[in-house]
This record gives C-alpha cells, structure tokens and sequence, in this order.
C-alpha cells in the first residue's frame, strides 16, 4: 500500500498510524458504529425488561386467542364482538390496506392529472389547478379528514331524506350506498370471458407488435384491448341472459337497507388522503417532465414526429425516472397517514390491534410491536416494488 | 473540391425559398427582411455573430420557431399553422443540433430506428439495417448497441447526424454542429459533412468553422443583426468582403 511506502520510515505499530490510513480508518469506524449501536439496543431492551417485571408485567402474545369484546362497523371479513383479537388484527389490516390502495390509485390519477393540466397553456386551468394544490397540501391532513368527515354527517341529510340518484344510489350521513351486486349461476361465463379478454389483449399487444416490426403498420392496439376486455364481456354478459342484477338499497324509516354501503368514515379518510397526497404528485409529476431538456421535444419534432407520440416515446420514459423515487415516497406517506383513521373511528391497524385491543388488555408492548411490525412490512412491500419498477426504467450511463 | 465541380452538381430545383421574412420575439425583431432561395444540392454556410439570428434563421426552416411575416416553402410545402404542412416539412427536413439532443433513454441504434418506424411505418428489421448502413458511413457500427451516455461529444454527434439520415432528408440543416465538442472531436464531425457533402445532399450549416466553409461550401452567407448583410462564393467572400461590418467579424475569427 502506497500509503504504508512513504511513511515507512516511521516504524512499529501506532494507533495514529492506523487511524491516518484510508481503509483501517474506515474499518475503525464501522467497528465503534457497530458497537455503540449494540449497546444502544441493548440498554433500550434490559431498561423495557426491567420495567415490565417491576410492574409485574410479561411480554406474551397469549392475548391475541382471546376474544376481542368489541364490535367494528366495517368488516371484510366475518367478525363479531366474540371473535379473537387476532380477528380483530387482521380486520385492521384489511381496512388499513383497503384505504391505502384506493387511496394510492385515486391520487395517482387525479395527482398526474393536474399535474399536467399545471402544464397546460390555459390560463384559467393552470391558474385554478395551482390555487387548489397550494391551498390543500399546505393544510394538515388531519384537517381535511375531520373536515371531509363533517360534511358528510353534518351536512348531509339523514337516510330517510337520502339524495337518491334514480334510486341506485343514495347519498346520506351514513355514507355512500351503492347497489349491490347479485350474481346468478351464468355470471361465471362472463368471468371467465373477462379473463379471456384480458388474455386476448396481451396477445394482441404482442401480435401487433410484431406486425409492426415486420411491416411498419401501427395496429390500434388501444381500441383492440378495449373490446377484449370491456367488449367480449359485455358481449356474453347479454348472450348468457344478464345473469348479474344489481340489487340497490332500500330507504327504511331510520337507515338505508342492503345495497354496497362506503360508510362516513371510510369516505372521509379515503377522499382526504386521494386529495392531500395527490397534491403532491401533481408537483412531483411537474417537476418530472419539466426536467427534461427541451431539446429533446426539438429533436422529436425535427425528426417528424408528432406532439401525442413525442409525449409518448420520448418524454413519459424518461419523466418516469425522475417521477418513480419521489412517487414512492408519497405512496408511503399515504399508507402510514391512513393511521390518522383514528380521529374518524376509522377501524384500521392503528383503530384495531393499536387501539381498542391494547386498552382493553393492557398490553401496549406486544400492540405496538406488531403495529410497527406492520406497517414496516407494508412500506417495505411499496418500497421494494417502486425499486424494482424504477431499476426497469432507469438510465444507462457511462 | 474545385469551383467546376462544385457548382456542376447544383440542380434548378428550388429546396428552400424565403421571402420577406420576419420575425419577433416580443418586441425584440431578430430576423429583418429575410430573402433567400437555396437550390436543391446546394451547400450553404451561415456564419455571422453571436445573436445574430442564424440559429433562428434555420429553426424557421422546419418550424421550430414560427415566423411572423413573410413565406417559407420549403420542397415546394409552404409552412404555415397547417400541423400537416409542418408535419410533411419536418419529414424531408433532418437537423443536428449543437447539444446533439439524441434520446438518452434509447441505445444508439433506436434513436437511429425511432422516427422510420413510427414516422416511415417502416418495418423494424428494415430500419435497422438502414441504421446500421448509416452508423457504418458516420464510422460507429461498433457501438450500436451502447446508450448516448456511454459515447463521447464526437461520437454522439456523429450518431445525431446518422438519426438524421435514417429518415433520408432532402435537406440537412446544422445548427452550430461542432461548437459543444472538445478540439479533438471537431474533425471527426466535420469528416463526416464532408463525406455527406459530396453525396450531393443539400445542406444549411451555421458554423464558425471557417475551414470547412472554404472546403465544402458553395455560398456563404454572412448576418449580423438580423440581416443579410452579404452573401458570396468563400474564396470571394474570405478574400474580398464587401461590407465593414463582414471585415471586422473575419478579422475578429481568422486572426488569431
């Protein structure tokens, strides 16, 4: 090492001479790093140890076998107040995930949306667009969730005076009612050409591809897909006799009946987190195509290309890049602000194992655990798909 | 190249013909009063000052900048709002640029591959070997493969320049094509003009290489202002300018 050459002449071993040296010194460090951290935990660990057995407590799961003894309003799957908490659990996490994936698709879409209509040469657009983000993204989110929550179970009329939309769809403080769907036996012939339509899609996409390789025809592989996939179905849907009725709510005296409830809290959360966070995917969406240089959009143009297929080939893949990292970031604020759920009685993680069934059993060390257990699991789920997605579309260079 | 030669391959064909054109940008008149007919195979040099108009001279040329007065027809197309128009245009026109603009995110072969697909309807695999015919003659068949980022200045350029003939242009216009690259890579580029100059290919370059002008060039024009200020063959217009404003640019460039 050329180092250890030129200070030769100061022989025998030295402490300082190690700590000058690039590659010990880095190795020092990483050694010190490692065991303060060690002791760190360590320290954190014996100190909960000690406390818990000072006030006669254990750290045990037992808990989560034992019935719950409480209800929850919005429930996926079959839950009562005699289920375990571990019911209760998974309950949370269904309803966290539910929110969470709503939400993220909503803000995707409405996010990439005004991000590009802030892009657009209309004035009134742009302007209204840029006065809706900022007001928004700089109110906290807890504000829009208890203020959404309000509107809807103070402002909105009672059941029996339901807004009702040709009497499919009614609109109350209780919540959005949609019909429900009833499926008959023959329904099963339409999932199936569904699928087949899906299948038939990507066939085409990939037959066309290839007759665009061979001959330089374009196939309109859009409006194909389209038929396969909406078209076909609807198609058998008709043949095979309708075997799908949709089975609207019914107004009692005191609540609305039936039909496919999203309730108050639920719409709060979901509505409030699509909006706030698709504020912020609107800039992230602006930044990302006004970083690339406009020449390209030049050379596109000078070469004969269109706008549209511009946008298409050469801007959208490389916006992506830019886009991806802080996208993820976003999908991750999204999941883990959906714990807010607890200011609206929202039932998720947070309402469930973090909530009720900690207070009710006392045990607040195995709760949080496996709250941030969860959670961590969910953002590193996000994480790890964004990353793959992004390592797809990344640049190569030099 | 000598003056016979030069001139013989010159047809009546008209590629490019301006009359009284205008242009603004806000209050700011950059072009004044432009007039100029470029016949097909004829070699053109812009040179001028910095801020002269000659980029946007030549960006009016297939539409990347929009004039205000006056008419550009370009192969007989005029170029109005018409996206048609423009579209037809930009299809018989290839450009360089001095940043080379090539599509990072695309190896070096589908930039080449890009515009004769989508723009051509040609099929890939024909379009590929076009490319490569034209890597092979910018001397780069070697690093088809390879992404923009991974080239240097010279190289990118001479990608730029085959992008360009795989659409193959009627016309070719240069946009300061060697002002962004290192002294080492400016030969290289200019090698391949001078290869693309003797197949006959009409061609506007705005350039400061006064070398190249001399060598390929059938007339060179000089603007300053946004004017025409002279136009000439390059032994009469290097050896004998005409105006003050042409002396004092030559002396400012040539001698040092």
């Amino acid at each position: 090492m050329s180092t250890a050459t030129v200070s030769s002449t100061d022989q025998g071993f030295s402490l300082l001479r190690l700590w000058r040296n690039k590659e010990s010194r880095s190795v020092i460090i990483q050694i010190i790093t490692v065991a303060v951290l060690f002791a760190f935990f360590a320290f954190l660990i014996s100190n909960a140890a000690t406390n818990l057995e000072r006030i006669g407590k254990n750290y045990n799961f037992a808990f989560l076998w034992e019935a719950s003894n409480y209800d929850i309003s919005q429930t996926m799957i079959a839950y009562t107040s005699q289920s375990s908490n571990f019911q209760a659990m998974i309950v949370g996490i269904l309803n966290t995930l539910m929110v969470a994936i709503f939400g993220i698709i909503t803000a995707t879409l409405l996010g990439f949306f005004m991000g590009v209509v802030r892009l657009s040469n209309n004035f009134v657009a742009n302007r209204m667009v840029y006065c809706v983000i900022e007001f928004i993204r700089n109110v906290p989110v807890l504000l829009h969730i208890v203020l959404i929550y309000g509107i809807v179970v103070n402002v909105l009329p009672h059941p029996k005076a339901a807004m009702n939309l040709a009497d499919t769809f009614f609109l109350s403080n209780r919540g959005l009612y949609f019909p429900a769907p009833e499926f008959g036996d023959a329904f099963i012939f339409v999932t199936i050409s569904f699928v087949a339509g899906i299948i038939g899609a990507f066939l085409f996409a990939r037959h066309a591809h290839k007759v665009q390789d061979d001959t330089g025809k374009a196939l309109p592989v859009f409006w194909a897909s389209l038929g396969f996939i909406i078209g076909l179905p609807v198609v058998v849907y008709f043949i095979s006799g309708m075997p799908l009725e949709w089975i609207p709510a019914t107004q009692g005296k005191f609540n609305l009946k039936g039909g496919m409830p999203l309730k108050p809290e639920f719409l709060a959360l979901w509505l409030a987190l699509s909006v706030y966070t698709a504020c912020f995917i609107a800039e992230i969406v602006r930044a990302g195509i006004v970083a690339i240089d406009y020449g390209q959009t030049e050379a596109a143009h000078a070469l004969g290309i269109s706008s549209g297929r511009s946008t298409q080939l050469v801007i959208i893949p490389q916006a992506l890049r830019v886009i991806i990292p802080p996208l993820t970031s976003q999908y991750l604020n999204l999941t883990k602000n959906s714990s807010l759920a607890i200011a609206v009685g929202y039932m998720d993680i947070m309402g469930t194992i973090g909530g009720v069934s900690l207070n009710q059993t006392g045990r607040e060390m195995e709760c949080m655990t496996i709250v941030l257990v969860l959670y961590l699991a969910m953002s590193l789920m996000i994480s790890a798909f964004m990353n793959w997605y992004n390592s797809r579309i990344k640049l190569v260079e030099r | 190249m000598n003056e016979q030669a030069a001139t013989k391959d010159i047809s009546d064909e008209i590629a490019v013909q301006i009359n009284g054109m205008h242009k603004w940008y806000g209050d700011f008149h950059v072009l004044k009063d432009i007039n100029l007919t470029v016949n097909a195979g004829e070699r053109l040099v812009i040179c001028g000052p910095s801020g002269s108009g000659k980029s946007t001279l030549i960006r009016c040329i297939n539409r990347l900048e929009e004039h205000q007065q006056g008419d550009i027809i370009v192969d007989g197309i005029e170029l109005t709002d018409d996206l048609k128009h423009i579209d037809a245009v930009r299809r018989e026109v290839g450009m360089c640029f001095q940043h080379f603009n090539l599509f990072p995110h695309l190896s070096v072969l589908e930039n080449c591959t890009l515009a004769p697909i989508w723009v051509r309807k040609t099929p890939k695999k024909e379009a590929e070997e076009t490319a490569m015919e034209f890597l092979e003659k910018v001397k780069i068949p070697d690093q088809a493969n390879k992404f923009p980022g991974q080239l240097s200045g010279g190289q990118q350029q001479r990608v730029a320049i085959a992008r360009s003939l795989c659409m193959k242009p009627r016309i070719m216009l240069f946009d300061e094509p060697t002002s962004a690259l290192d002294p080492e890579m400016i030969s290289e580029v200019l090698d391949v003009m001078i290869d693309l100059a003797e197949t006959g290919m009409t061609m506007l370059c705005v350039t400061h290489e006064m070398g190249f002008a001399r060598k390929v060039a059938h007339r060179v024009i000089f603007m300053d202002q946004g004017e025409i200020i002279e136009q000439n063959e390059p032994e009469e217009f290097f050896h004998n300018p005409q105006s003050d404003r042409t002396k004092l640019f030559l002396s400012q460039i040539l001698d040092h």
